[in-house]
């Protein structure tokens, strides 16, 4: 069987029409999730299903993508996926954050800030933050619709009786405009700040579990905290073994088996960029 | 010195050849058939045709090649495929009282119009494993007899007649019918968005529950009313005709359980029932979904939803083997970064519960 | 005087063949606590259940006074008001504690939810009020970051009315309050209860089996037999004097302490 020729990025209009309207609605709800008809991709759920919907949605011939997986372009799902575009809708591709006009992402944001012309599309895995409270999607669903979140503020009380402090490392739950309460996705808490009043359109698609979400440009995200134990940026120790970067987030590299370890960006555009200003320093 | 890992884009294509080269296998070997996996391997055609949900042996069979064997994999990519097809239409309503029947069998009558039909089943087998089916082997054809002219008249149309089983309810005409691939599952759903994911659920996850169900998790008290396996006629109404026409047969196994009788209230007691159809002969997938069928309609007979066959987000926010794949295996896919954080505040509650609060209190501060 | 606080009249239900209730009716004043006593099947916790807006009753009607004066039919409220009503103006303690607490929270966090819920953002002062909560209901402090699952049985049902109480409702339902608990256990309890009841004003509708738990408690009495009210009044006046035979029988049945 001969290789069918696929509609630009593999979705049919019909179906892209579908997204961007779900889009649309979450645009103008801040942090609701939206239902939408989510399609079998030929990538399994759970493996960026939702993410790749929403920009093969809003992917036009002359966007530039870029796509990362855990702050790299390098890694196995975020080459997969690259390729995918590439292939099907031809698109040119970057590795370069301040290139690209749509970023597709797993679990991280990119250090570099991004600007009022780029599109940042988030993979979701659990979209729902009361889920892990509230397994049931009847009563979620009631919650939202009634900014019932006391039992999240629950949740952090615990923590802090427990461990002196809130316990969410990352997916670390935010209100958005002062209203909904949303997951940012799996991005480490410390990329939490990056989302409020980011210059850029912040997407969020959850393909299993057929949920769209948004982040208009410059909207308030609040991460949830008490008055006396406020949200904290993490901070690490060290420095970026290659670049220097104080203030980025670093990768634990295990160098041997003696424990020996070092730590590197995670973004790794933005080392390298780094690194070539160095060297451009150096050689001055 | 520690050079930044490269090269994902080689190591995934230097993967997709290995695996290529592990599917032919050894070349010594004849390399298996499309077709050989259609005919002798048709049961597990029938099922990803079922769990795939998509009517075309062939696709199926080349799933299953392309998979290794591997059926959800199968079903996945007959998913995938599927999802690029056109729609032309929807078909009318299958009339299963006009199948031909290759097997027909009730657990609730001795003998009834139409006979007890055996047909090709494992059923009274002795599961001794044939050691003569390792090499090929004169399988004898077998004498066909007459078809039967009598007809078969649906075990539940005969007990309906005395009124003594609940009627199914007859939707209004052109009433749309909810289509779970366009519209996503809201809750509570209606029985015919149910039944169309339990149509696609995963065969094993299915038994499990039903298993359930008989063992006392939600019971019913079910009896096979009727299990048929098939031919049945596709037909399309056609607008520029005005009549429908026929598109050709599909084989099918349909299973009406005949459940718990209720009554009572003003209501006369009628026996109720589940439903359950998936295509080929799959014997196990259609009365499993009956059973979970008859369970997730608790509200409609007052029933106590107790049993977890009975939760109907639980059984249809999981019963999709497909998006269940994906979200197990994905697990599989990087996470360090998540991980460094933890590793990150374990590591700070460790300092603190060790006795450094003033190390931790100055890293933690903004 | 003003309104009264609850309203219920011609309330009735039924489940199949059964009738649970029949045309059920009562008034219950600001800080009154009326007892509905009956035996196992009269009815009474299908009634408190339909008071308590948790079951839509098929005939009647049940009107509460708001805050701001307003009479509302139970049955016309959104769910949004609804829940909003059950978190700051009425509480409910059920027989059976694990029904009324998360088992899986620190009786801190149970007892400061409902001040989250209202918008509490101050760790150290929500939990100042949850422990200040648990003396008042004779917890031991140190109990405070303990999961209920480790409390005993009084212990989980004083809980649970800390948890009710810390937005100072106007209205309590209790379902057997004491329910289960040993008899000494049971009498602390109940002291506390009424000192509480007492102390804040509280209305209250209690439903219970025991005579001595509605004497202990309530100003007045519904006793209910197979679904329908066969003799009310004050509590007092009804168990020492009682006119009716079935509340005669129920009397002298009790046992002399």
């Amino acid at each position: 069987m001969s290789e069918r020729a696929y509609n630009f990025a593999y979705l049919d209009e019909q179906t892209k029409r579908m997204i961007r309207r779900a889009i649309l609605k979450a645009v103008a709800i801040p942090g609701y999730q939206v239902p939408f008809a989510s399609r079998e991709m030929p990538m399994p759920y759970g493996w960026g299903t939702g993410g790749v919907q929403v920009t093969a949605a809003i992917l036009g011939p002359d966007d530039v993508l870029k796509v990362i997986d855990q702050g790299a372009d390098d890694t196995t799902n975020a080459v997969s996926i690259r390729a995918f575009f590439a292939r099907t809708a031809d698109v040119a591709t970057t590795t370069d954050t301040r290139e690209a006009t749509i970023i597709q992402t797993r679990h991280r944001v990119p250090e570099t800030s991004l600007t009022e012309n780029q599109i940042l599309v988030y993979q979701v895995p659990i979209p729902e933050p009361l889920r892990f409270l509230e397994p049931r999607e009847t009563e979620t669903r009631t919650m939202h619709a009634l900014a019932e979140y006391g039992v999240m503020h629950v949740k952090l009380y615990e923590d802090i009786s427990r461990h002196g402090h809130i316990a969410t490392a990352y997916a670390y739950p935010a209100r958005v405009a002062g209203r909904y309460i949303m997951d940012p996705s799996p991005i480490p808490k410390f990329d939490n700040p990056k989302l409020d009043n980011c210059p850029a359109l912040q997407l969020f698609g959850a393909g299993r579990e057929k949920r769209i979400y948004a982040v208009p440009p410059y909207t308030k995200v609040v991460s949830l905290d008490f008055e006396d134990h406020p949200f904290e940026r993490t901070k690490f120790e060290a420095a970026c073994e290659f670049c220097g970067a104080r203030d980025s987030y670093l990768d634990e590299v295990v160098t041997d088996d003696r424990g020996g370890r070092m730590f590197v960006c995670s973004d790794t555009d933005y080392c390298e960029k780094r690194q070539a200003a160095q060297s451009r320093k150096a050689a001055e | 010195m520690y050079v930044a890992v490269k090269g994902g884009e080689k190591a995934i294509r230097n993967a997709h050849r290995l695996l290529a080269d592990k599917r032919r296998g050894r070349r010594e070997l004849r390399e298996i058939e499309t077709a050989e996996i259609e005919e002798q391997l048709a049961l597990a055609v029938d099922r990803v045709m079922s769990e795939g949900s998509l009517y075309d042996r062939r696709i199926a069979a080349l799933a299953i090649k392309q998979a290794r064997g591997d059926l959800i994999e199968a079903i996945f990519l007959v998913r995938a495929y599927r999802t690029t097809l056109p729609r032309l239409g929807f078909a009318e309503p299958l009339d299963t009282a006009a199948m031909t029947l290759r097997r027909r069998i009730s657990a609730t009558f001795k003998d009834l119009p139409g006979g007890q039909v055996l047909g090709p089943t494992f059923d009274y087998t002795h599961r001794l494993i044939d050691f003569g089916l390792d090499a090929p082997a004169q399988t004898e054809t077998p004498e066909l007899a007459e078809a039967v002219a009598e007809t078969s008249p649906r075990v539940t149309d005969l007990i309906a007649r005395d009124d003594l089983i609940e009627r199914e309810a007859r939707p209004e005409a052109g009433a749309p019918v909810a289509d779970i691939t366009r519209d996503p599952l809201a809750f509570p759903a209606p029985r015919d968005a149910r039944l169309q994911n339990l149509a696609r659920g995963d065969e094993g996850f299915l038994l499990g529950l039903a298993y359930s169900t008989q063992r006392g998790y939600g019971r019913n008290h079910p009896f096979v009313g009727e299990i048929r396996c098939g031919e049945a006629d596709v037909e399309l109404f056609v607008e520029d005709l005005g009549f429908a026409v026929s598109l050709g047969e599909i084989a099918i196994t349909e299973c009406q359980m005949i459940n718990q009788f209720k009554g009572g209230d003003g209501h006369p007691a009628r026996f109720t029932r589940g439903y359950g159809l998936a295509f080929g002969q799959s014997e196990r997938k259609a009365m499993s979904m009956a059973l979970v069928d008859r369970a997730l309609r608790a509200d409609d007979y007052a029933e106590e939803r107790k049993g977890p066959a009975q939760d109907e987000e639980f059984v249809l926010s999981h019963s999709d083997n497909v998006q269940a794949t994906g979200f197990v295996e994905h697990l599989k896919l990087p996470h360090y970064v998540d991980f460094q954080a933890e590793l990150g505040l374990i590591r700070q509650l460790r300092r603190e519960q060790d006795g450094q609060p003033e190390a931790s209190q100055q890293e933690a501060a903004e | 005087m003003s309104a009264p606080l609850l309203v219920a009249r011609g309330l009735g239900k039924r489940f199949g063949a059964v009738t649970a209730c029949r045309d059920i009716g009562f008034e219950l004043e600001e800080g009154e606590a009326l007892a509905i006593v009956g035996e196992s099947g009269s009815g009474k916790t299908t009634l408190l259940h339909m008071i308590a807006g948790l079951m839509t009753p098929d005939s009647g009607e049940v009107r509460y006074r708001l805050r701001d004066g307003a009479m509302r039919d139970l049955a016309t409220l959104s769910e949004a008001e609804r829940r909003a009503l059950m978190r700051t103006d009425w509480g409910f303690v059920h027989q059976d504690a694990a029904r009324g607490l998360r088992m899986n929270v620190s009786a801190g966090g149970n007892i400061g939810e409902r001040l989250m819920a209202l918008g509490d953002r101050h760790y150290g002062r929500i939990r100042q009020s949850a422990a200040q909560w648990l003396e008042r209901v004779e917890i031991p402090i140190g109990r405070l970051d303990d999961s209920p699952a480790t409390y005993s049985g009084g212990m989980r049902q004083r809980l649970q009315i800390a948890r009710n109480l810390v937005t100072a409702p106007r209205l309590v339902f209790m379902d057997e309050p004491t329910g289960g608990l040993d008899v000494s256990v049971q009498a602390r309890l109940l002291d506390l209860i009424r000192t509480l009841i007492s102390e804040m004003g509280l209305a209250v509708v209690l439903v219970t089996h025991d005579l001595s738990v509605a004497r202990l408690l309530s100003n007045r009495i519904l006793v209910m037999k197979q679904g329908e009210v066969i003799e009310s009044g004050l509590t007092d006046r009804v168990l020492d004097d009682p006119r009716a035979p079935y509340t005669q029988l129920l009397v002298s049945s009790v046992l002399a302490a």
